[in-house]
């Protein structure tokens, strides 16, 4: 999956979305600008902040929460991750859809096996 | 073959400047070659599916032992469906026709990534080998079933190491072709091929390349699982090590059941393509099938559990997954009313392809409404794992892609090929393919009603005379079957030469030479119009 | 015919491997949350043995080498392609040191006897078997992963000093942070979950 296996000839200025929903996917060359450095350790410091709270609050115990907690923290890291390291907050509609769509489907399997398992 | 075959070498042919060769085929990267060596696979693993089933029925021809032995049996009806699920029906009609012809449908030269597409070929390959392998070697061929349950697959003695690592391998090489769609259509649409005037065999690879990408993975780590299970004796579906064996069931139905529509989506696209055609007609609510595959797909992903009504699960589950099947029913009826609706009031040209489409839709609808018998969890109790069940999902499963597929090759032949068969042959092959298929499944059903459980040796002789006419109805299939293989294997020799567009159809494939060449347009063409808008349209025999 | 790229396209084309990647883990997730709803007392029990300084460091280790990725691809971006080099290369390194913890933590866990099918393990109620069974698929998993992405994106590093990765053409090494990316994200949620959580 790189770059190299698309040998293609779609014909002179036809831009890298030859389709007509290109106009808003071609748009959208975001990805080609830098994110600043600045950006980049302000995200870093974050998940580490992030890091010390999830693992300093395990000195309490709330019991069930705990889960709650350590995952609401765990998704706000992964959040970052994604937007930012991994640009997704500068991408087009599609790939964003494409993104929710995935971990939508994960939560939908995981979720509801609990039918089966929370009531047996 | 046409007159500017001189110029423009078709895709058969070797590239000016080069040999061609075995090497040029199975190294290629041409998306109509890659195509062409997943049918030829698919046809040759379909007739050892085929041999393997026409055994199995020989076998049950009548109670006690006839042909083999009771583990030669067990082995065989694994086997029968593990090369028939994870070998044919799965890359069956996307691996092969779509890729020959979803790039040429939306006016692009190739797939977004040519060389990924022939690594999937090899992955295909690879498993296909695995898969043979497993029944020679190590302490006998699996005897698990297709679906390797727990705890019976993590510790029979026979081969099943080997067997899901096969699996594990060919669900890798669908995951590739479903990505390849996907970036393809969003990617590589011709300038005014928007989404609405996307073919509807596009639209139906699409959702299916989404079910390939989304839930092959699970099957991925299911099966890794098996193998974790085995060999490092991890033993998380062993109760005696705090497992639980319905998980297993679980994720291997997340992904087994949204494979059925791995299966059904692309056999519904072909039929969408045809009917139109021979209707001469515009296809009666493009939006809502085209919609409908998007439904399917995500439906299909929330009813896994439908599988799972005795195994012991909670009630609440048995009753919001039975509730949810009913759901996928909606869709799937969308397609077929609108299809009848289309043939109503058409100009309709019978020919060969029409006929598979018909035999789809009318085995389909048994096969889907029967469906709801078991999706409903009361009457599921009493048909589970009976006969009822092997008669519903061969009624989808072979009665729907498998005539869609048939019904596919007998619509592109002359696209592929630039020659037609013999159509009085093609017509009765599909009769006789059809009345054999209702004589071989429906006394299924009736045995099944009556108590017989599937995948059993032996039975009681109160169910002999069903399982008689069920090896008789084997006899009937497989001689409309051979009879249509042969008659499409001397067209490909003898057939008479056709020109572009013998069917008069619009979409963008029959623009093209027969065979196309390979870089499938001299020009990018600009689309101005829909898939089934045939103004103008006049067929070029 | 004349090469050409779509950026865009091998971006999706990466996204929609990422998703098969994500639902992979997400099967043993799956088992995860269900054995943590049956078994919350024993996972508690047995959590408490894993070493909670050695996955805080793995933690920040894994979170410092996105970021070493993502500031690389900056650069590339920017036109400095020495920085982004070495930035890569200190990216595989961090892999490094990550599985070098990885295999002295698995070491110790070994070393007493807990490991898969060991008499050890055996020993124990049957929460505790499932967690320790759960953690070394799901690390051992993830460790592959850690393998995989360090390869790519060495293989990355050469491609960069050979000229093929460019400012003007930097999908593959883009692609391959995605990937350094997604291994990272799996082990924000493997933290929590089987060092803090219980």
């Amino acid at each position: 999956m790189t770059g190299h296996d698309i040998k293609y000839d779609t014909g002179p200025d036809t831009g890298p979305d030859a389709g007509p929903n290109a106009v808003h996917d071609a748009g959208h060359d975001a990805g080609h600008h830098a994110v600043p450095v600045r950006t980049n350790m302000l995200v870093w410091a974050a998940l580490m902040v992030l890091t010390a709270i999830t693992v300093s609050v395990t000195s309490f115990d709330f019991g069930f929460l705990n889960v709650v907690v350590a995952l609401t923290v765990a998704t706000t890291k992964a959040g970052l991750v994604i937007l930012w390291f991994m640009h997704l907050r500068y991408e087009g509609r599609v790939i964003r859809l494409m993104v929710f769509t995935a971990f939508f489907i994960l939560a939908i399997a995981i979720g509801f096996t609990f039918f089966d398992v929370a009531y047996r | 073959m046409s007159a500017d075959a001189h110029d423009h070498p078709n895709f058969f042919q070797p590239l000016p400047g080069t040999k061609g060769g075995i090497a040029s085929w199975i190294f290629s990267t041409d998306h109509k070659r890659i195509g062409m060596l997943y049918l030829y696979c698919i046809v040759a693993m379909f007739l050892v599916g085929l041999t393997l089933g026409f055994l199995i029925r020989l076998e049950l021809i009548a109670p006690g032992r006839t042909i083999m032995g009771p583990q030669t049996y067990n082995a065989l009806f694994t086997l029968h469906g593990v090369v028939m699920i994870f070998l044919v029906v799965i890359p069956s009609i996307p691996a092969a026709f779509g890729n020959i012809f979803l790039p040429i449908q939306i006016g692009a030269e190739d797939v977004s990534f040519p060389r990924l597409n022939i690594f999937s070929w090899w992955l295909y390959v690879t498993g296909a080998v695995l898969a043979v392998v497993s029944l020679v070697t190590g302490k006998g061929a699996p005897d698990t079933g297709w679906t390797f349950y727990v705890p019976f697959s993590a510790v029979t003695t026979t081969n099943v190491d080997v067997a899901v690592i096969a699996v594990f391998i060919l669900g890798f090489s669908s995951i590739l072709t479903g990505l390849n769609f996907i970036t393809t259509l969003h990617r590589l649409r011709a300038p005014g091929m928007t989404w609405t005037r996307l073919p509807l065999f596009c639209w139906s690879l699409y959702a299916t390349g989404w079910i390939q990408v989304l839930a092959t993975p699970v099957l991925g780590i299911t099966v890794l699982l098996i193998f974790a299970e085995r060999v490092l004796g991890v033993g998380l579906f062993d109760p005696s090590r705090g497992g639980d064996p319905i998980l297993y069931q679980h994720l291997f139905w997340i992904y087994s059941h949204p494979a059925v529509y791995i299966m059904i989506l692309p056999a519904m696209g072909v039929i969408s393509e045809i009917l139109p055609v021979f209707a001469r007609k515009p296809i009666f609510g493009y939006k809502m099938i085209a919609f409908s595959s998007l439904a399917i797909a995500f439906a299909g992903s929330l009813v896994w559990a439908h599988h799972m009504f005795v195994s012991g699960m909670s009630d609440t589950a048995v009753m919001v997954f039975s509730f949810l099947t009913f759901v996928v029913a909606i869709p799937s009826a969308i397609k077929v009313f609108n299809w009848v609706s289309t043939l109503y009031k058409g100009s309709i040209r019978v020919e060969p392809p029409l006929w598979y489409a018909l035999a789809f839709i009318f085995l389909f609808s048994i096969g889907g409404l029967t469906g709801l018998v078991l999706g409903s969890a009361g009457t599921d109790v009493h048909v589970h794992d009976t006969y009822f069940v092997v008669a519903h999902f061969h009624y989808v499963i072979f009665g729907g892609l498998g005539f869609g597929l048939f019904g596919a090759m007998h619509y592109w032949f002359p696209k592929i090929y630039g020659r037609m068969y013999d159509k009085r042959i093609a017509n009765w092959s599909c009769l006789i393919a059809f009345v054999g298929f209702n004589i071989l499944y429906f006394p299924m059903f009736i045995i099944g009603l009556q108590g017989m459980p599937r995948r059993y040796y032996d039975y009681l002789p109160k169910y002999a005379e069903g399982h008689f006419i069920s090896t008789m109805g084997s006899w009937v299939l497989a001689t409309g079957l051979l009879l249509m293989f042969w008659n499409l294997w001397r067209g490909i020799r003898h057939g008479k030469p056709v020109g572009r567009n013998p069917w008069g159809a619009a979409t963008l494939e029959w623009m093209v030479p027969s065979p196309p060449p390979h870089h499938n347009f001299e020009a990018e063409p600009v689309v101005t119009h829909g898939p089934y808008d045939y103004t103008g349209v006049k067929p070029d025999a | 015919m004349h090469e050409h790229r779509d950026y865009e396209g091998a971006k999706i084309g990466m996204w929609l491997f990422l998703f098969t990647e994500v639902l992979l883990f997400g099967g043993l997730f799956l088992l995860y949350a269900v054995y943590l709803h049956r078994y919350p007392a024993e996972f508690h029990a047995a959590g408490k043995d894993l070493s909670r300084i050695f996955g805080t460091a793995n933690t920040i280790v894994l979170i410092s080498s996105s970021l070493c990725m993502a500031l690389a691809i900056s650069a590339l971006q920017r036109g400095k392609v020495l920085l982004s080099q070495r930035l890569v290369l200190l990216t595989v390194a961090m892999a490094g040191v990550f599985l070098v913890n990885k295999f002295f933590e698995w070491s110790a866990k070994i070393g007493h006897g807990i490991y898969p099918n060991s008499p050890g393990l055996l020993a124990l109620p049957p929460g505790e078997m499932v967690f320790f069974n759960l953690y070394y698929l799901m690390t051992g998993l993830h460790g592959i992963h850690v393998i995989i992405g360090g390869a790519v994106l060495l293989y990355g590093w050469r491609l960069m000093r050979a000229g093929r990765v460019t400012p003007e053409h930097f999908v593959f090494l883009e692609n391959g942070g995605l990937y350094w990316h997604l291994v990272d994200l799996v082990w924000i949620y493997l933290f929590p979950l089987f060092y803090l959580v219980v």
